[in-house]
């Protein structure tokens, strides 16, 4: 059963912000296949009566009280950017890309 | 002194036997001799250590009363962050990124006078049970150098059975400290989900993810679990309730009466001979302790694999979207007029391996439209599943036990090319992150056909860790009875060391 094509996989990398190469695509392709082959044996027993889990722990919203303490300087959080000026993180130009 | 146990170096430091700056020295010696051929750490802090050795001892002259760990040296896993020391996670992605803070299992073992030695290697992002897919090469087993020690936290694994630290941190989001434990004859422990905060561990599936200790003894690893758990204002799924009384459990070793359930689903087919032989063993040892030994069965863990890898992946997929090449980490292809989704697209795919790749493809499609119910949804009613699996089995016996890992160590190499040959690993140490629940890993002996150590497996339910510990320490104690000598003494010696 093949489920995944080469331009499937082509497609879900640009949803995940990656520039695959050609040799990549084709080997993830077939070694997803076999993957999602395995791995699609959940629906055997995926009920529709059964209430799926998320988390192993009831989450709740955790708040605290709304007051100033103590956080990162400007200099530490920026730190570990590539590039940064004036206090702020620079970054690529996000408008006016062509498309 | 090295190959000791945290807890006597402990004592001996106590007594003034020995400084904290000279054990400290000590292993930082061991890992100069040892670590090119073991490769279990990707960074050392020389200076660092020995200065927090030096503020121990310095207390300690002072005459103020220190933790019962307070100058004991310890590896600490490149998942974890600490403050102005390079972190990685075995990525790419992160080479030369130096934290700005410390996570709250880092504060909380400095507060200790826990001295970190260093960062080791693992599985990039954690994901692997080889620590073949670090981006800096992979570690190499003490018990032989030509085979895997377990992933993803094989360099803490290897820096325990290489005597180059007698503590280290791990993480098990599948298996990560239990199986590298298992393949190594060291002890690890993975807590009840939310019994140590998260705060600081580079996320890979969060609902799963976890830390806890590694050492050489199962009392030594409820000391530092001691240290680094408890609830933390800074993780939302820190759990708000006191820690499970886990040394006390160690110090005993009480398992009179106990109702010890074995899992008839994670035994048999797919096992080793030389495993299965030293897991019934173990099985006698407990009985003969006073354990009362009963069958359970789990039907649906059989399907705890298929579902930890679309659950996995899903996660991580979404986590490691945070590595967008902005704010921290590598940036790639940033010249004159790159887009920053250009940017993004050419960092990740430089910045991420071919494992790390796969997941988050595997995830970004079982996240999709049209395929969400099929997958993730059905994965998620899997998980259910195993959780009743676990209620109905844990209504029958205290604890569980499996074989940690089906087989023993295998060679470098041997499944690189085979992800789903790779992921049967962690067939038996699943169930227990799928569930949230505790799991622990101790060495059962060596394997009669390959030499090479077995792990036993203990699983609690959650915030009930303390039985694994009375459990550990009880097989530890019939078994080191009838050795004669940890496991540990049994390991070729590495060329080049003292």
């Amino acid at each position: 059963m093949s489920t995944l094509s080469r331009s499937d996989v082509a497609h879900l990398a640009r949803l995940a912000r990656i520039d695959m190469t050609d040799p990549e695509l084709d080997s993830l392709a077939s070694e997803l296949d076999v993957i999602l082959e395995a791995v699609a044996r959940v629906q055997e027993v995926a009920t529709p009566d059964i209430v799926p889990t998320s988390h192993p722990l009831p989450l709740r919203n955790v708040t605290r009280p709304d007051v100033v303490v103590p956080s990162l300087s400007p200099e530490a959080a920026l730190s570990g950017a590539p590039a940064s000026e004036e206090q702020r993180f620079r970054v690529p130009q996000i408008l006016g890309e062509e498309a | 002194m090295i190959t000791h146990a945290a807890h006597e170096m402990a004592s001996a430091m106590q007594a003034g036997e020995i400084t904290s700056v000279e054990l400290t020295q000590a292993h930082l010696d061991r890992i100069s001799a040892v670590d090119s051929q073991v490769h279990a750490f990707l960074h050392v802090d020389t200076e660092g250590a020995l200065s927090q050795a030096k503020s121990v001892d310095d207390a300690r002259a002072r005459g103020e009363k220190v933790g019962p760990l307070a100058g004991v040296p310890l590896a600490l896993k490149d998942v974890m962050v600490q403050k102005g020391i390079p972190t990685t996670a075995g990525s790419k992605i992160l080479e030369g990124w130096r934290p700005p803070y410390d996570a709250t299992v880092v504060s909380k073992m400095k507060s200790a006078g826990i001295v970190i030695l260093g960062k080791t290697n693992m599985d990039e992002f954690a994901m692997g049970s080889s620590t073949e897919n670090s981006a800096y090469g992979p570690t190499h087993n003490p018990w032989d150098l030509t085979r895997i020690p377990g992933g993803s936290g094989g360099g803490s694994s290897a820096s325990l059975a290489a005597f180059q630290a007698p503590l280290a941190i791990g993480t098990d989001t599948g298996g990560s400290i239990r199986q590298p434990a298992a393949v190594t004859g060291t002890v690890g422990v993975k807590p009840t989900y939310g019994g140590v905060s998260r705060y600081g561990l580079i996320a890979f599936s969060s609902s799963l993810d976890q830390a806890g200790p590694c050492a050489r003894t199962v009392l030594d690893a409820a000391l530092l679990h001691e240290v680094i758990a408890g609830h933390d204002i800074h993780d939302a799924t820190s759990i708000d309730a006191p820690v499970p009384q886990v040394v006390q459990a160690a110090r005993s070793g009480d398992v009179k009466g106990m109702k010890i359930g074995v899992v008839k689903e994670l035994n048999g087919d797919g096992y080793q001979a030389g495993v299965r032989s030293r897991f019934e063993e173990s099985l006698e040892l407990l009985a003969k302790a006073g354990a009362e030994i009963v069958e359970v069965s789990c039907p649906n863990f059989e399907y705890a694999l298929a579902a930890y890898y679309l659950i996995a992946p899903s996660e991580c997929s979404s986590n490691l979207a945070r590595f967008d090449a902005m704010r921290y980490g590598i940036r790639v292809g940033d010249e004159d007029g790159a887009s920053a989704e250009s940017v993004m697209n050419l960092t990740r795919e430089v910045g991420f391996g071919r494992e790390v790749k796969r997941r988050i493809i595997l995830g970004t499609y079982a996240l999709s439209s049209g395929y969400f119910d099929a997958y993730y949804g059905s994965a998620q009613k899997v998980r259910t599943l195993i959780m009743q699996d676990f209620n109905s089995a844990f209504g029958k016996a205290d604890v569980l036990v499996s074989p940690t890992c089906p087989t023993t160590a295998f060679k470098i190499g041997e499944k690189a090319n085979d992800p789903l040959a790779m992921y049967l690993n962690d067939i038996a140490t699943i169930p227990v992150n799928m569930a949230g629940i505790g799991g622990m890993s101790l060495p059962c002996g060596l394997a009669p056909e390959d030499g090479l150590p077995v792990g036993f497996q203990v699983m609690a339910p959650a915030m009930q860790d303390q039985r694994m510990y009375s459990v550990g320490a009880a097989l530890e104690a019939s078994l080191l009875s009838q050795w004669g000598a940890p496991l540990l003494s049994q390991i070729p010696a590495l060329a080049g060391a003292k």
